[in-house]
């Protein structure tokens, strides 16, 4: 695997070598698919690593990749003020157990992001002090950006009949 | 009053000293703010968990306006999108066209000609001194100010008004091309924007007379809403609250984009980051914009009239002369319309400096004519996140100006 020049990538292959399943630098944004289970180990490095401090995580959100497996991919967007680099890390979890650890205890942020994506993709996040729905409302049924969900569906609680 | 002494000084003066120190026996009241409430301009529900008038704890409950704007995104064209876009951030819309267009345009590796670079700087900042002025405006109207407000949005309405030159539209503008924009100045914007900036800027002096050193107002914003630096990074707090606690993160500096790098403007900063500072911030980004604003009129003076969308035949629509005219034109301009680009299959991020903060979208493509993705990354929603944070221990009435100042727009929080 290459690093196509984005010192992160270089350093998780150095550091962390067992934890990245690819890399890509395509359009310029460097980007390194890890697994699952070391998510955590993933980010503490970027994080903390003298040179790399990615201190701020800008956007986790995720993509439903229906009928391949794992069918879920979680998407972290990390920036570093200091470098002024990005870095996108992505992880796939599997439909039968869409779960992976939450990343609060490292980026407090990621506490209604995660909450956005249980909520409209249904991916569980373990250990999140949290995990509530944050834009529908409770008694929703189904994570609406779901590819299997139509767009047309009816809920119970709203349209004729109620 | 009989013997001189009424009976409440009595009872006092007879009561045991243990019992006057022992605490009377009290309970947290929960407080249910909104979801619509006259003192915040914003679709939101608040928990407030009250000891007296202090907030002992804060839930916020976002996502009444939610509407599915990537469900939507997802079942249309890329061109589809793009009125959606106008709906995140209302007061701003053609910020979002903007972060949205140049993704697409990522994704398809296209460049625009530079006069639409130009165009979309305009663009753009005019936007941010519209929204700006409603987040300043609308805070003095939630303090019980009136006029500065009348003031602010006068001000915004000769923003709208050249928004509406430009575009046709004053809130919703669809301005913004894949690879373009709709059509260049028109012929009398030069003077009208002239004119109308020299009468922001009185408007704006008007603003700041009445409400800058305003004892009450300062005594209102001074000290409340503190997010630490510390913890705006942690939770990736960006905008003007980032940079009123001193951090100059702006991507128009940081990671410049169209034309930025060309053009010379002052990131403003704050120092301790509470209410008042993110307000001087905020005018101050006023000023910077207004100046951006005249460097672009004097630059696409200079460029003179031509074309401001991208050759590519993916994202060009032909000109209308030859579509009536010629088969090939006429077919192009079908596909065009009902189908539009094929984005080649990947994946890109794109970040602008909207008026709150970091603005991303996040788009995956299959290949197919339709978004497989559109993530957008709301500024609004991820600053409104560390609000408890911000209020811990703060008096009720200090919820509004700090709200006020996140500036959550629902349409965009909620999307």
């Amino acid at each position: 695997m290459e690093d196509h020049g984005s010192a992160a990538l270089r350093s998780l292959l150095e550091v962390l070598p067992d934890t990245v399943l690819e890399t890509h630098a395509r359009l310029g944004d460097a980007t390194a698919c890890v697994d699952p289970t070391r998510i955590l180990t993933v980010l503490r490095h970027l994080r903390d690593e003298p040179g790399l401090e990615f201190d701020m995580l800008m956007d986790l959100c995720a993509v439903d990749f229906l009928g391949s497996e794992p069918r879920f991919e979680v998407v972290y967007h990390l920036y570093s003020l200091a470098h002024k680099h990005r870095v996108r890390i992505k992880a796939r979890v599997p439909e039968a157990a869409p779960e992976i650890d939450s990343a609060v205890s490292l980026y407090p942020g990621a506490n209604w992001m995660e909450r956005e994506v249980f909520d409209l993709y249904g991916v569980r996040f373990t250990d999140h002090p949290d995990l509530r729905r944050l834009l529908l409302y409770e008694e929703f049924e189904g994570h609406p950006l779901r590819k299997d969900y139509a767009k047309e569906k009816r809920q119970p609680l709203v349209g004729p009949g109620n | 009053m009989a013997g001189g002494r009424n009976s409440l000084t009595e009872r006092v003066l007879d009561t045991p000293e243990d019992d006057l120190e022992r605490d009377l026996h009290t309970e947290h009241h929960v407080l249910n703010m909104g979801p619509s409430h006259p003192a915040t301009h914003g679709t939101v529900k608040f928990l407030i968990e009250l000891d007296g008038e202090t907030i002992v704890a804060l839930d916020i409950q976002v996502g009444y306006l939610h509407r599915g704007f990537e469900k939507e995104c997802e079942s249309g064209t890329w061109y589809q999108a793009i009125p959606y876009t106008d709906r995140l951030n209302y007061n701003s819309a053609i910020l979002a066209n903007i972060g949205y267009c140049m993704a697409v345009e990522k994704l398809l590796e296209v460049d625009v000609p530079e006069r639409c670079l130009w165009l979309r700087v305009l663009a753009c900042e005019l936007s941010r001194v519209g929204d700006h002025l409603t987040r300043c405006g609308a805070a003095c109207l939630e303090l019980a100010a009136m006029t500065p407000f009348l003031y602010g949005i006068e001000a915004r309405e000769l923003v709208w008004d050249l928004q509406e030159l430009l575009c046709g539209a004053r809130v919703t503008s669809n301005y913004i091309r894949i690879g373009g924009v709709k059509h260049g100045l028109p012929a009398d914007f030069a003077v009208a924007c002239r004119e109308s900036i020299a009468k922001v800027r009185a408007l704006l002096d008007d603003f700041e007379a009445v409400v800058t050193s305003n004892r009450i107002f300062v005594d209102r914003l001074k000290g409340t809403g503190m997010l630490s630096k510390e913890d705006c990074i942690r939770y990736a707090v960006t905008g003007p609250l980032l940079r009123a606690v001193g951090e100059p993160l702006d991507l128009r500096k940081d990671q410049p984009y169209l034309v930025y790098d060309e053009i010379d403007f002052d990131v403003p900063i704050g120092e301790v980051g509470d209410n008042y500072d993110r307000y001087l911030v905020c005018m101050e980004e006023v000023q910077q914009s207004l100046r951006i604003v005249e460097q672009c009129l004097d630059k696409l003076e200079k460029l003179g009239p031509g074309p401001v969308n991208s050759e590519d035949p993916r994202v060009r629509w032909p000109a209308k002369g030859r579509v009536f005219n010629q088969m090939e034109e006429l077919i192009q301009q079908f596909k065009s319309v009902t189908e539009g680009p094929r984005v080649p299959e990947g994946e890109g991020y794109l970040a602008i400096e909207s008026a709150n903060g970091e603005l991303g979208f996040y788009l995956v493509s299959d290949g197919s004519a339709v978004p497989y993705k559109v993530r957008c990354r709301p500024p609004s929603l991820i600053n409104l996140a560390p609000m408890p944070l911000m209020l811990k221990g703060a008096l009720l009435a200090d919820l509004i100006p700090t709200f006020d100042f996140i500036n959550m727009v629902g349409g965009e929080c909620d999307r």
